[in-house]
């Protein structure tokens, strides 16, 4: 239990630094934000345009520093991001609430059938090192150094262009169907899902193949597992009670780590993909310098990797019983 | 009676690019049922090797080179021929490892798989060799807790909550799980304190009494050999170069080898003496070197020392044969030492 | 200049591969926009035109040669990339290594910050960043890509310098009065190179992947004509509604291999570092055999026993059956 509370104590002070950063980086770079935002709308009358500005709570503001700071965060608490800039009026936090949830379920189910997969391959190839399997690492390689957008682009080019397979992007065909809990719009959006889904696990599958398979190499040689031989237990029981098992835990704590990463990576793809999601939504607020929805989604990402790192973690310590009695001694 | 373990002229060899390491060198030792027969080295000495090597759990670079390891235990021969470890199929290792040959490794810690509990792993090794239902094995698990004096409730428990002598013992009882007939020792007491070896050497003592089981015991401890075990190898460099009973070992060691051992811990009784150590460093094992491979460190040397066969065996008739230049056997006490004459070596006609 | 060459001998295939790779770009970095036929921004009249003798990688929209463009990027992207691999890797050393030389509250406190900026994900960040930042040159690209990119090699440095204080030696050399900064660069920092080296090439890794990601969104400067910029007009003016596959494929795969060589390199150094990924690789094959490391002990009489009147025959050629002592034929 103390592991969890300090780790949890440790991500607090993580979302601290997050939002300190997200109120100080407006302030903090040369020139003044509001005239940049504001330059954007040239045409407002004066009584808009000081409307405008008094709205920009988030980015701008009046009083003391520290004041301003107080108020930032009391918004933070409400989900008040402010208003949205592109869709003036429309507050930032209805924006997001359409495109989370695309996100979520893309990019979250692609993450875990990619390091799934990835784990799975990387014990087989682990355990039989040198095999055709390990030997076939360096086209994985291949596909991890590429950069993500790229793969997808050639994707989309066979499947989408040139073969009219799949959809080339979106989230579903607007002109057939529209979002409701209806088979014919799972059905649309699930067929829209599949490339963009691909890709993401065609990109990540080789780190953590690699990364479990190394972890196996040093795990084999450990003294438990050739006891477990000594012992004449079976091969299955052997590689995955004795020897996966062990290795898991490292490989869990990478792909915590890699958790920023990974989401970072997702997002692209679902520009690429011109995907509805918070990524793509990303995009457009940075194309239209829409600040406050720029700086809500970076907090909404930041918040939802501590999340899923706290979840690692708890995953972690269900399978590590040395992590359940650390710092209890 | 045939021993149930022979080893037989076993060579053990590390291959690298930059040549082989010749860990072990024709090395044969026997082992009759119920003995206890310590095997005595220094670290590199090649005890390990040995011992990993005859039950085939070395890891690639490793490779066995020559010689046989036969196995006479009557649940695999049945009366029959003796089966040579070195030349069985996967399926027929199964058989042997655990049920008939276990292993008790040196560091517990490391030995015990961390994620499972001491129940799991103990089942593991008894539901892989013998068929009995779930709870009758679970009733067998916590009988062998009690044999090694293990309170039943740490069945439950996970390696790091155990005390060092705690999971030594926890490795022992495993050992026992399927009724092994050879028990392979590989330095048990070593990582632990004085007190807790005593302890786990007069479990040991103990449960061999009780159960009846050959035990091979690897230290590199001498002081403990001379009361633990019947009968004493002593090991260097990956050769054997001296074997016989406990008392003879002690009284009249023949090696200068083994005279330097012994010297260099002190007794409890009798005058006090000076402590000497053995000087030098032993060979590079890359080397195949001829003849006794003690040569650079030994006070004693004659030139007919670096023609010696070193590789001992039991003796079926009295004296040297031809091909074997240097090997003196008297009774039960095998050296390959030149410069000790038969008179010197001494006379132990009954085993203890 | 010997060990070197046995570092390079001892390099498996896969990351000399990747040293090679990685120096024909290092090569084409250099003289490429030397060479380069056009200037990268030119415009012709020849749009959107396929490979072909006068342009090898086709044009753009523009009429712009992607040639000229590509070699332009690469050297671009590698100047970006390597500048910000050696300003990570300095600050990763000095907060790694200082944070566990020192110890106690130092240690403390710099781990607490490296943890910190090792959760953040730093795309959000990096976009937040740049969007406010003016687009002028690589500079602020190269910052905010060092500003995120130190904690990781910072960790791994840290704890491998934890492991080598080891506290008897490094206390010894304080007892005879060995100055700290001594300690660390003499004694400490050789034993990292291979983990300094790994993290190095990692940073470079992630600095052109990130810098490419950043440039395709447009937040860097679109008219710098790096691989990522490449790609964002690609991406802007719809090569791939037009299929035209030249314009995106070159740079897409300049990247690709770029990566993928030092992927190839890092884990060539991966096993340099860890004998025990190394150790199984150079003997997996025993007397013409394939031995998998958790086989039982392999018996060298039962080897070769099974290899048949044939094999046999052509192994005692091998060198390996010269070293077993077994002349050819000998075996018959």
């Amino acid at each position: 239990m103390t592991y969890l509370l300090r780790r949890l104590a440790f991500y607090l002070v993580a979302a601290w630094v997050a939002i300190t950063l997200n109120f100080f980086i407006p302030r903090a770079v040369p020139g003044n934000p509001a005239e940049i935002i504001l330059s954007k709308y040239p045409d407002l009358t004066p009584q808009a345009y000081k409307a405008l500005e008094q709205m920009i709570g988030g980015v701008v503001g009046t009083g003391s520093l520290w004041s301003q700071y107080l108020h930032y965060w009391n918004n933070v608490f409400h989900f008040n991001f402010g208003v949205d800039l592109a869709n003036f009026p429309t507050p930032v936090s209805q924006i997001l609430d359409q495109s989370i949830p695309w996100t979520l379920i893309l990019v979250g189910t692609a993450t875990v059938i990619a390091f799934l997969l990835g784990t799975g391959l990387g014990i087989l190839a682990g355990w039989r090192h040198g095999g055709w399997l390990d030997r076939s690492l360096p086209v994985w390689m291949f596909f991890q150094a590429a950069p993500y957008f790229f793969i997808a682009l050639v994707l989309v080019d066979f499947f989408a262009i040139e073969h009219h397979w799949l959809p080339v992007g979106q989230g579903f065909n607007g002109e057939v169907t529209s979002p409701g809990w209806t088979w014919a719009f799972i059905s649309n959006a699930l067929e829209h899902s599949l490339l963009p889904a691909f890709t993401i696990v065609l990109t990540s599958v080789a780190g953590w193949m690699l990364q479990m398979r190394n972890v196996m190499i040093t795990t084999i040689s450990e003294d438990y597992v050739i006891a477990a031989q000594a012992k004449g237990l079976s091969k299955s029981r052997t590689v995955f009670t004795y020897a996966a098992r062990n290795a898991l835990l490292p490989q869990l704590q990478g792909f915590g780590l890699a958790l920023g990463f990974v989401v970072s990576g997702a997002l692209i793809m679902e520009i690429v993909f011109s995907y509805p999601g918070i990524g793509f939504q990303l995009l457009e607020a940075v194309q239209n310098k829409d600040f406050p929805l720029m700086q809500a989604i970076f907090l909404v990402i930041t918040f939802a990797v501590l999340v899923a790192n706290l979840v690692v973690d708890l995953i972690i310590v269900f399978f590590d019983p040395r992590a359940r009695s650390r710092e209890a001694a | 009676m045939a021993p149930i373990l022979e080893i037989d002229d076993l060579s053990v060899a590390y291959r690298s690019d930059g040549g082989d390491v010749h860990a072990v060198e024709r090395v044969s030792l026997t082992l009759n049922a119920g003995e206890v027969v310590g095997l005595c080295g220094e670290s590199g000495s090649g005890k390990s090797t040995l011992a990993y090597g005859a039950t085939r759990l070395l890891r690639p670079p490793a490779l066995i080179t020559g010689g046989s390891v036969r196995y006479r235990g009557r649940r695999i021969t049945q009366g029959g021929d003796p089966a040579d470890i070195l030349t069985m199929n996967n399926r027929e290792l199964a058989r042997i490892r655990w049920r008939e040959v276990a292993i008790v490794f040196q560091s517990a810690m490391n030995a015990l798989n961390p994620v499972l509990r001491v129940q799991d792993q103990i089942l593991d090794a008894i539901t892989a060799h013998l068929k009995l239902p779930k709870h009758e094995a679970r009733e067998k698990a916590a009988t062998l807790l009690d044999l090694v004096g293990i309170p039943r409730d740490r069945l439950r428990a996970y390696p790091h909550e155990l005390s060092g002598g705690m999971r030594q013992r926890v490795m022992i009882a495993m050992a026992l799980a399927s009724d092994p007939e050879v028990v392979i020792m590989d330095e048990p007491t070593t990582a632990l304190d004085v007190v807790v070896q005593r302890d786990i050497l007069a479990q040991i003592v103990e449960l061999k009494e009780t159960l009846g089981f050959a035990v091979l015991f690897i230290t590199h401890d001498l002081s403990l050999l001379l009361e633990l075990a019947d009968r004493i190898a002593v090991m260097y460099a990956g050769r054997l170069l001296e074997t016989g009973t406990a008392s003879a070992i002690m009284r009249a060691p023949a090696h200068p080898y083994t005279q330097g051992l012994l010297h260099s811990f002190p007794s409890l009784h009798g005058p006090r003496r000076e402590l000497v150590g053995i000087p030098g460093t032993p060979p590079d094992l890359r080397d195949t070197l001829s003849g006794c491979p003690f040569i650079p460190r030994c006070s004693h040397t004659v030139p007919a020392c670096s023609e010696v066969d070193m590789s001992l065996a039991p003796p079926n008739g009295a004296g040297d044969g031809p091909d074997r230049p240097g090997l003196i056997t008297v009774g039960n006490h095998l050296t390959a030492c030149p410069i000790v004459t038969p008179e010197e070596v001494s006379q132990e006609g009954v085993l203890s | 200049m010997k060990s070197l060459a046995n570092i390079w001998r001892n390099l498996p295939l896969k990351a000399k591969i990747g040293v090679g790779l990685f120096g024909f770009f290092v090569l084409a970095a250099i003289i490429g926009p030397e060479v380069q036929p056009y200037d990268p921004s030119l415009q012709t009249p020849l749009t959107m035109a396929a490979p072909s003798a006068q342009h090898w990688f086709g044009t753009t929209q523009e009429g712009q040669d992607i040639l000229s463009q590509v070699l332009t990027g690469i050297r671009l992207t590698l100047e970006l990339a390597l500048a910000v691999g050696v300003i990570v890797t300095v600050v990763s050393v000095l907060v790694g290594v200082t944070s566990a030389f020192l110890g106690g509250i130092w240690d403390d406190v710099l781990s607490l910050i490296t943890n910190v900026f090792l959760v953040l994900p730093p795309l959000p960040l990096l976009i937040v960043l740049l969007g406010y930042l003016s687009q002028q040159g690589q500079t602020p690209t190269i910052i905010v890509l060092s500003l995120l990119g130190w904690p990781w090699g910072a960790r791994v440095i840290r704890a491998q310098t934890l492991a080598i204080r080891g506290r008897d030696f490094i206390d010894a050399s304080r007892e005879t009065g060995e100055k700290s900064w001594r300690i660390i660069l003499f004694e400490l920092i050789p034993n990292e190179i291979s983990l300094i080296a790994a993290s190095f090439v990692n940073t470079v890794l992630y600095a052109i992947g990130a810098s490419v990601a950043l440039a395709f969104v447009g937040l860097t400067n679109v008219n710098s004509w790096s691989l990522g910029t490449i790609l964002f007009w690609a991406q802007t003016d719809s090569a791939l509604q037009s299929a035209a596959w030249w314009w995106f494929v070159p740079a897409g795969l300049a990247v690709a291999l770029i990566g993928t060589s030092l992927v190839l390199l890092n884990s060539g150094l991966d096993e340099l570092g860890s004998p025990r990924l190394r150790a199984t690789r150079g003997t997996a094959k025993v007397a013409g055999h394939k031995i998998w490391p958790t086989d039982p002990t392999p018996v060298l009489a039962q080897l070769q026993s099974s290899r048949g009147r044939l094999g046999s025959f052509l192994y005692s050629f091998s060198r390996r059956s010269m070293l077993e002592g077994n002349a050819a034929g000998g075996d018959l």
